[in-house]
């Protein structure tokens, strides 16, 4: 009896992988992990796609964020997984591609939309082969709320030195908190504080690359001074920032009790949801740098599984969604997430839009953390989290905290032992 | 021989029953837990040691390399550094649950027991209740009593005009991990209380009656007569204690994510654990130091549990009414 009904159990569970292999040879399905987007893929952008084609059927099948990675590695072992695979950005798409699970996708023609820097996510470390249309980015900037700004009867700082001005009068004012940010969950210190003003002082790209060739260290004075500017955030931040959690500073600056919010684009439509009467400006370049830089991160890729058996409806679909058309829809439905292409796009929110203008004034990088420079112990992006969180706390002094950055990264990356 | 057999079967109570029909009455009560625990324990045990002897190579394979692993952990500073740190905060937190969970645990039983006191059931049922919350909502409830930003810990002092000393405690270096400990302690006094309370209720009236017959007070008579009586409920308690802080992980995580800071300064055997393994942010996952680290907890916990063994239960008096 036992027997027969696990025979049973496991002929079903043989049928059904059957069947869905069976579905990867009729139609195009997209492995993804942007489950809150399922809707907006099936109601704007396939059918988008099928006014252009209406001969390929594109279907899109997410899986859960904190599950994507294990069970696509198991679907690609097994054969089994989607014509066309949603990227995480560096390592985890890089180790796919080196195992052969994602084809190289140079000769695609829309890749000519798209700076180095969008490619750079999905790029080998010898810059050859690229292996996933760049999708999406998060921008880093502050988000500051209007109404308070014009109660203080302040303007959005233009300079490092404004900013501290602009800090400086809100904190007489008394009324507000004036700068969001907490450092309990250290993530917040590093990626909205660290990365956010940081590009403009190791210039951007420019520094990024040296850092990764070892003609830069972490103890050079962009890295020391970027953490110096980051210690004189404490005096402004709300009345124990160092409990503070993420949802905690959401909810501050979201209440309209924070005058200025240390921000990632993502953010955006969280405030939206709560009416805040919101603008944004751009990290402020200090004293004597003449162009701007911005953290413009590459956060998703989509690519074509090497093994797929509609290769060539599968790369119509991914030249389509490096067309401004994809770019258009997609920035629109998700405002915060923006489309990395070169292509013109308009956006319906103005604070969505204002982020996405910087663009056409600064240079933008991806952290400096996330290319090659994280993959040994100790981890350089978990290094940036504690000094970061503790340079603000007032625990840690900026050259301490930049000689622990280099010197964990010496340990383990050769262009850093010379 | 075949009735001797059966003979000895029947000596053991069953009647009737051939040896095979006791073999299968024997294996239908045996099997599931044996394989249950088989499954569910001893292999992912056996595997994680066995894990912990690999090293993954940069083609993706695992090559058996002895003990090298643990030299690693416990030598280059890399490694050893952050162990040593988590090794002694575990200390820390097993201590604090020692020298302030179960004392109180002990001090409610012995309430409890009281034949005086009222609502007996409801100060139980109210003591024990955190103890069956999810850790997720403990952390989150007092993540947000403690908040400095709209917690009511903050009005509460001020209320009393001690405004003052209120801190950011979650948040700052030297009190993080006091901090989550007593909250650890708040959440899991229940389980000493409940222990105690029930080896209290097992001893006989007419001891404490024969006490206080003999002159001695309600203090007397249970420093003298009960507390003896419980010290071994107060071992297990302990060795309780014991394996699960070496064991803990889930309250730190809800409420200071995997890098348990800041700078680490309430990162534990467990967190490390989960960070190495499991990876975070852009730290891919490690099986072999992983397993490595799991090893060595399981290692502490032996020998800790084998020092209350052999030097302290043995020397326990266990008395039989």
């Amino acid at each position: 009896m036992i027997k027969t009904t696990l025979k049973t159990l496991l002929l079903a569970a043989a049928a059904s992988v059957a069947m869905a292999g069976a579905a990867s040879a009729g139609k195009l399905t997209i492995e993804s992990w942007r489950n809150d987007d399922a809707a907006i893929w099936k109601d704007k952008i396939i059918p988008a796609f099928n006014k252009k084609y209406p001969d390929i059927q594109v279907e899109f099948t997410p899986t859960a964020p904190k599950e994507y990675n294990a069970a696509l590695n198991a679907r690609l072992e097994g054969g089994t997984a989607g014509d066309i695979i949603t990227c995480r950005p560096f390592d985890a798409s890089l180790e796919l591609f080196n195992k052969g699970h994602l084809a190289a996708l140079n000769d695609l023609p829309s890749m000519a939309n798209f700076s180095d820097v969008a490619k750079s996510a999905w790029t080998t470390d010898d810059g050859k082969s690229t292996f996933c249309v760049p999708m999406a980015s998060v921008i880093h900037g502050f988000i500051y709320n209007k109404d308070i700004f014009k109660e203080v009867g302040v303007e959005p700082p233009k300079t490092e030195e404004e900013f501290f001005a602009v800090l400086e009068k809100l904190k007489a004012n008394g009324n507000y908190t004036p700068l969001v940010l907490g450092t309990n969950d250290q993530w917040e210190a590093a990626t909205m504080g660290f990365q956010n003003i940081g590009p403009n002082y190791w210039k951007g790209e420019e520094g990024r690359k040296a850092l990764i060739d070892g003609s830069a260290k972490l103890t050079d004075k962009p890295y020391v001074d970027t953490l110096a500017s980051l210690a004189k955030w404490a005096p402004y931040l709300g009345d124990g920032y160092k409990a503070q959690t993420y949802p905690d500073s959401q909810n501050l600056f979201g209440l309209g009790k924070g005058a200025i919010y240390a921000a990632g684009s993502w953010d955006i439509s969280t405030f939206r949801g709560q009416n805040v009467n919101m603008g944004a400006f751009k990290a402020p370049p200090p004293a004597g740098a003449s162009d701007c830089y911005i953290s413009d991160h590459t956060d998703i890729g989509i690519g074509l599984n090497a093994k797929s058996g509609n290769a060539e409806e599968a790369k119509k679909f991914l030249d389509w969604v490096g067309s401004e058309e994809f770019a258009n829809i997609f920035a629109n439905a998700l405002p915060g997430f923006f489309p990395l292409s070169n292509a013109k796009v308009t956006l319906s929110d103005d604070v969505a839009q204002e982020f996405v203008n910087w663009r056409g004034t600064c240079k933008s990088t991806i952290r400096n953390s996330y290319q090659i420079l994280s993959r040994g112990t100790p981890n350089l992006e978990n290094e940036m989290w504690n000094v970061s969180a503790q340079v603000i706390n007032g625990a840690m002094t900026p050259d301490a905290a930049a000689a622990q950055l280099e010197d964990g990264l010496k340990k383990w990356y050769a262009p850093h032992q010379k | 021989m075949e009735t001797a057999s059966q003979g000895r079967v029947q000596q053991h109570g069953i009647v009737g029953m051939s040896p095979g029909a006791y073999a299968r009455v024997l294996i239908f009560f045996l099997a599931p837990a044996v394989l249950v625990y088989t499954l569910f324990s001893v292999y992912p045990l056996l595997d994680t040691i066995i894990s912990s002897f690999y090293s993954k190579q940069n083609d993706g394979s695992y090559v058996y390399n002895g003990v090298a692993n643990f030299v690693t952990l416990l030598t280059d500073p890399t490694w050893s550094a952050p162990f040593w740190n988590a090794f002694i905060n575990n200390i820390k937190f097993f201590l604090i649950h020692m020298l302030v969970q179960n004392p109180i645990g002990l001090l409610l039983a012995a309430l409890l027991s009281l034949p005086v006191l009222r609502f007996r059931t409801a100060y139980r049922t109210l003591i024990f209740m955190p103890t069956m919350l999810s850790v997720v909502i403990i952390g989150f409830t007092w993540q947000l009593i403690l908040s400095p930003l709209w917690g009511i810990a903050k009005m509460f002092l001020q209320a009393f005009g001690l405004g003052f000393l209120f801190g950011p405690w979650l948040g700052e270096e030297s009190t993080a991990l006091i901090t989550i400990s007593l909250i650890s302690v708040w959440q899991f006094v229940g389980i000493p209380m409940i222990l105690i309370y029930t080896a209290l209720l097992a001893i006989p009236d007419e001891l404490i009656d024969a006490a206080t017959v003999d002159g001695l007070n309600q203090f007397q008579a249970f420093f003298h007569v009960k507390l003896p009586l419980i010290w071994p409920t107060i071992g297990l308690v302990s060795v309780l204690t014991f394996v699960n802080n070496f064991n803990a992980f889930d309250l730190i995580y809800a409420m200071k994510g995997a890098l348990a800071g800041p700078n680490f300064s309430a990162d534990i055997m467990g967190t490390l654990f989960y960070r190495v393994f499991f990876g975070n942010q852009l730290q891919l996952g490690d099986v072999s130091m992983g397993a490595t680290i799991a090893t060595m907890m399981f290692l502490i916990i032996l020998c800790g549990v084998m020092i209350y063994l052999f030097l302290i239960q043995r020397r326990l008096q266990r008395y039989a009414f």
